[in-house]
């Protein structure tokens, strides 16, 4: 990561960049209305990748002070991807389809009307 | 050969991340999705932690341990509390990006200065800018949703006010670009670094002061695009493509659910950002006092009971009274009588995106019965009572014809077109936007006063209590 890398680099990750972003408004675009709130919370937890280069700083061979900072952008990081998978999961729960219950028999949903 | 599998492991955790949100699509598919999320991130930590470059595995332990501790019970928060725990992650996403970014110029700067080359420094510098207004911008956003005392709740607005909001900003690019040109110089690491800093946080309070609650879901999409776009520029810093990737995906979301909450309100993002709703209300509030037409609850559980469609157009009210689960057991009862129930969802309705069907999905509605605006409006002729609890701007017809409103152009729940409204509304004092709702007053709407949750709760009893037959 350290060693001077080729300015071709920069391209290929302005494509990943800019191929990524097309992906993300092809895919999400599909998301359905309803689920815009968990949504909002699983992105966040992915964006929580940033985990990856908070353990790089905070566990490196590095300056205190260095891996002071590097260690709470790693306990920021980690809230983020406990908490927004976890509620996104909760939250994902509660959306119950009442024609198809799942894994049970069609009789509890007639039940339920 | 760590390297390999290290690359291998982002790509696979790449494709997770894609699949997770594809999966997404569907609620019958969602929690597939959160298990890929998942997948993909532990494979992503995982393989970061095996390289050998990381050796104090207590520094990364121990905040592990922490941030477990303190996300799991922010997962447990109450429904209604979802907004501001999301404007928080969305704070502490841009702290991490900040935190790395600031970590990495000064560890370049220290130890190796010829590696701080102009594009690497260009990435922190945004890296840093984003991450540290997404930080205060966020945490502003989070206190104002929680109703803090010591936030104001109101939009806060004063002279000059985008243009020294802007004057900061560009102060920040001035400082950036004079740090790409000298990185390593004493003036740019003393002053200049920390400078950006600086402004970047008070930027993101500033930016969020004048902007009102009604407009809180679009702004909660664009700092959730910031907070992707800010893991996007740590990914340029630390050439790593698995962040690139993932914070891409993150900064489309919150584009894309931003465009639509514009949409919905029939406003620019400009208009959202620098053009807070506060001035228009002592204006608009001068109109002269109209009388409403009260209804009693016998009355209107009557008509509903004879009624074959109804439709409940809910608001950010209903979250503010809790009336969620009174509403959900009307609805069971109307059904019960064989009357449709359908629940009309504006895209705005609520403080983020997709907050009422949230809502709603807790307390046991099921999503068929949830229909989105532009699907339940050519419905709105057949309906015989429509319900709006605690929603005002997004059923006021005034939108469509009125150009000296605030919200004209906006698109709107037709309540108006039903045979018969009723509106359960708090007090007697005009919606957020500071304007009267027209609906309110047409022959065919009717008043019901009081606290959501006590008058659904009293319409559910003339079911229950024997109050009626």
């Amino acid at each position: 990561m350290n060693e001077a890398t080729p300015a071709l680099d920069y391209w290929s990750m302005l494509f990943v960049f800019v191929l990524s972003t097309f992906i993300g408004l092809g895919v999400i675009r599909r998301v359905s209305r309803l689920l815009h709130t968990p949504l909002m919370s699983l992105t966040n937890a992915i964006s929580a990748i940033a985990v990856v280069g908070a353990i790089l700083v905070a566990g490196g061979e590095f300056p205190l002070e260095i891996r002071v900072l590097g260690a709470i952008a790693l306990f920021a990081s980690v809230t983020n991807i406990v908490s927004g998978f976890l509620i996104t999961d909760r939250m994902l729960k509660m959306f119950k389809d009442p024609r198809a219950p799942r894994g049970q028999p069609s009789k509890n949903g007639e039940a339920a009307k | 050969m760590i390297a390999a599998l290290v690359q291998l492991a982002y790509v696979v955790g790449t494709a997770l991340f894609v699949l997770s949100l594809a999966w997404m699509s569907d609620p019958k598919t969602a929690r597939r999705g959160v298990r890929a999320g998942v997948a993909g991130m532990l494979l992503a930590i995982l393989a970061t932690w095996i390289q050998p470059a990381v050796v104090n595995h207590l520094w990364v332990i121990v905040p592990i341990v922490l941030g477990v501790a303190v996300g799991v019970p922010l997962s447990r928060v109450p429904i209604t509390a979802v907004p501001q725990r999301t404007a928080l992650s969305h704070a502490f996403g841009g702290l991490a990006a900040g935190l790395v970014g600031t970590a990495k110029y000064y560890l370049w700067l220290q130890h190796e200065p010829e590696s701080l080359t102009r594009f690497r420094v260009g990435a922190i510098v945004l890296e840093v800018l984003l991450g540290f207004l997404t930080f205060t911008g966020s945490l502003m956003a989070a206190g104002k949703l929680q109703g803090l005392r010591w936030i104001p709740q109101r939009p806060v607005t004063y002279p000059l006010q985008n243009a020294s909001n802007f004057l900061l900003l560009a102060i920040a690019a001035v400082l950036g670009v004079m740090l790409v040109i000298h990185p390593s110089a004493a003036w740019a690491s003393g002053y200049a670094f920390p400078a950006v800093i600086g402004l970047a946080l008070a930027f993101g309070v500033l930016l969020i002061i004048p902007i009102g609650g009604a407009d809180m879901p679009t702004v909660i999409s664009l700092l959730n695009a910031y907070a992707g776009l800010a893991a996007v520029a740590m990914g340029f810093v630390l050439e790593n493509k698995l962040l690139i990737t993932a914070g891409a995906l993150d900064g489309s979301s919150g584009l894309i659910l931003s465009i639509i909450m514009c949409k919905a309100m029939n406003r620019s993002f400009t208009n959202v950002l620098f053009g807070a709703f506060g001035q228009v209300q002592a204006a608009a509030a001068s109109g002269e006092q109209k009388l409403y037409k009260e209804e009693t609850i016998e009355g209107a559980a009557q008509a509903m009971e004879q009624a074959n469609l109804v439709v409940i157009i809910p608001g950010y009210g209903m979250a503010v009274a809790q009336a969620q689960h009174k509403i959900r057991e009307l609805a069971g009862e109307l059904k019960k009588r064989g009357v449709t129930v359908k629940f009309a969802i504006h895209p705005v309705a609520g403080r983020m995106p997709g907050h009422m069907n949230v809502l709603l999905a807790e307390a046991d509605v099921p999503y068929t019965d949830l229909v989105e605006m532009d699907d339940i409006n050519s419905d709105m002729p057949q309906c015989d009572v429509a319900l709006v609890v605690g929603a005002n701007d997004v059923v006021n017809p005034a939108a469509r014809h009125d150009k000296s409103t605030p919200i004209y152009g906006m698109p709107i729940i037709d309540a108006d077109k039903a045979k018969m409204v009723f509106a359960i509304k708090r007090g007697r004092a005009p919606g957020f936007a500071g304007i009267d709702n027209e609906l309110y007053f047409l022959d065919k709407s009717y008043m019901l006063f009081g606290d959501a949750k006590n008058v659904i709760g009293e319409l559910v009893k003339q079911f229950t209590g024997g109050g009626m037959h």
